[in-house]
């Protein structure tokens, strides 16, 4: 079997749990966990397959496991973070630290959906693979997301959803 | 004009659309400039986030990452550290007809699977860390019945990390692991050895990986494993001697 395989999508792994959970060296310590299940489930892996896809899918597994048997206490914290915009004007450049915070503020499914979309750049298709959730889904999460972080970015009135097919 | 939907302006936004699709979202945008705003909001935060997130990608990755093996290799350890035990209760049967001269040779080698099983641990590396040095160096002094102490490697860039009790085939075992500010990991692994107190050289022993150099002061077996070149290793055995033997 091959190291750099995997190896060389740490990086990648990295980037995507950083943006997930915020803090470094729980980042780090969900990229290990992903590694070890990786290492040991790389014998399912089907060689020509989307590696990378492969290893999202586990982190996403790995992460929702552990969210569940010890609620990550940044999740809470961010949890009960008032919905107020985070800045009233527009116009101006804005900041990555609000972007960051209002990354925050969303609920870890949404945040999970744009950021493989948004930082990783993986197709829908991709994306509900990875999540293992219907494309119907995806995209209405997206579409949530996309429009709360409009909303507390930009200050604007959240708009009505519309239903996505 | 076809109105458009939720979904399509989306994967506009995400580079999905196709040439002709584009085509006609780029009409409808310019007719709905309210959704031409919400778009240029999106793109906006994708922009944002991959400049917010990319830099991840240019930090080096953690050592600990790169040490992250399948755990059958962890299983082999296991067999390992096992095997080991049987070659070190064989040696000291051995012992009570031959001088049990070779003694040593077993206590390299479980040294060398401790080192390998603890180092790589990014969550647990150890049970009690360095912030109690006090309490973890007593705790293990007790259990190992003398008077231990943890080397100061910090003029080498090593920092203790902490230690954890174990168990060896000649009862407890003390561990203290030291790490550089590259997250290189050395280990210390301190037993008690049976029979008549006695004094060894240092020796040398390459198991896999893991170097390590040991030595037997009177009860005490001493071993001290790291992921490096030989020569690397020895700058730093020195010193742990000459603490320990001062």
């Amino acid at each position: 079997m091959d190291r750099h395989l995997i190896i060389e999508h740490i990086p990648r792994l990295r980037r995507y749990a950083r943006a997930l959970v915020g803090d470094r060296y729980i980042a780090d310590d969900l990229v290990q966990d992903t590694l070890e299940r990786a290492w040991n489930k790389f014998y399912l892996w089907r060689p020509g397959s989307d590696l990378r896809a492969w290893l999202f899918t586990i982190m996403h597994n790995v992460f929702v496991n552990q969210a569940r048997r010890r609620r990550y206490e940044i999740e809470q914290a961010m949890d009960e973070l008032p919905a107020v915009a985070v800045r009233a004007t527009q116009g101006e450049q804005l900041e990555l630290q609000d972007v960051d915070r209002v990354l925050r503020t969303l609920s870890v499914e949404q945040r999970e959906v744009v950021l493989l979309v948004a930082v990783e750049q993986l197709t829908y298709e991709q994306v509900s693979r990875a999540l293992d959730i219907p494309i119907g889904t995806v995209m209405s999460r997206l579409s949530r997301a996309r429009e709360r972080m409009r909303h507390l970015l930009g200050g604007q009135a959240v708009m009505p959803l519309k239903v996505v097919k | 004009m076809k109105p458009v939907g939720e979904a399509e302006l989306h994967t506009h936004v995400d580079g999905g659309l196709s040439e002709g699709a584009k085509a006609e979202m780029e009409a409808w945008l310019r007719a709905h400039p309210e959704d031409a705003e919400r778009l240029r909001a999106y793109a906006e935060q994708n922009a944002l986030l991959r400049s917010l997130y990319d830099p991840v990608l240019d930090e080096p990755v953690p050592a600990a990452l790169l040490a992250v093996r399948p755990r059958v290799w962890r299983r082999y350890a296991v067999a390992a550290a096992i095997f080991a035990l049987g070659i070190g209760l064989g040696w000291l049967i051995r012992g009570q007809f031959v001088t049990s001269q070779t003694v040593p040779v077993s206590l390299a080698r479980q040294a060398a699977t401790a080192h390998a099983v603890y180092a790589p641990e990014v969550r647990h590396p150890v049970e009690v860390t360095a912030s109690e040095e006090g309490h973890l160096v007593g705790w293990l002094s007790k259990r190992l019945g003398t008077t231990l102490k943890a080397p100061k490697l910090a003029p080498l860039g090593y920092e203790l990390v902490g230690g954890r009790l174990l168990s060896g085939p000649q009862g407890p075992v003390a561990h203290f692991m030291y790490q550089d500010p590259r997250g290189q990991r050395l280990t210390l692994y301190v037993s008690r050895q049976r029979g008549e107190p006695r004094d060894t050289a240092f020796r040398f022993s390459q198991e896999d990986r893991v170097s390590v150099f040991y030595w037997v002061d009177g009860n005490f077996g001493y071993a001290l494993s790291g992921e490096m070149r030989k020569d690397q290793l020895l700058q730093v055995a020195e010193v742990v001697y000459k603490q320990l033997n001062p």
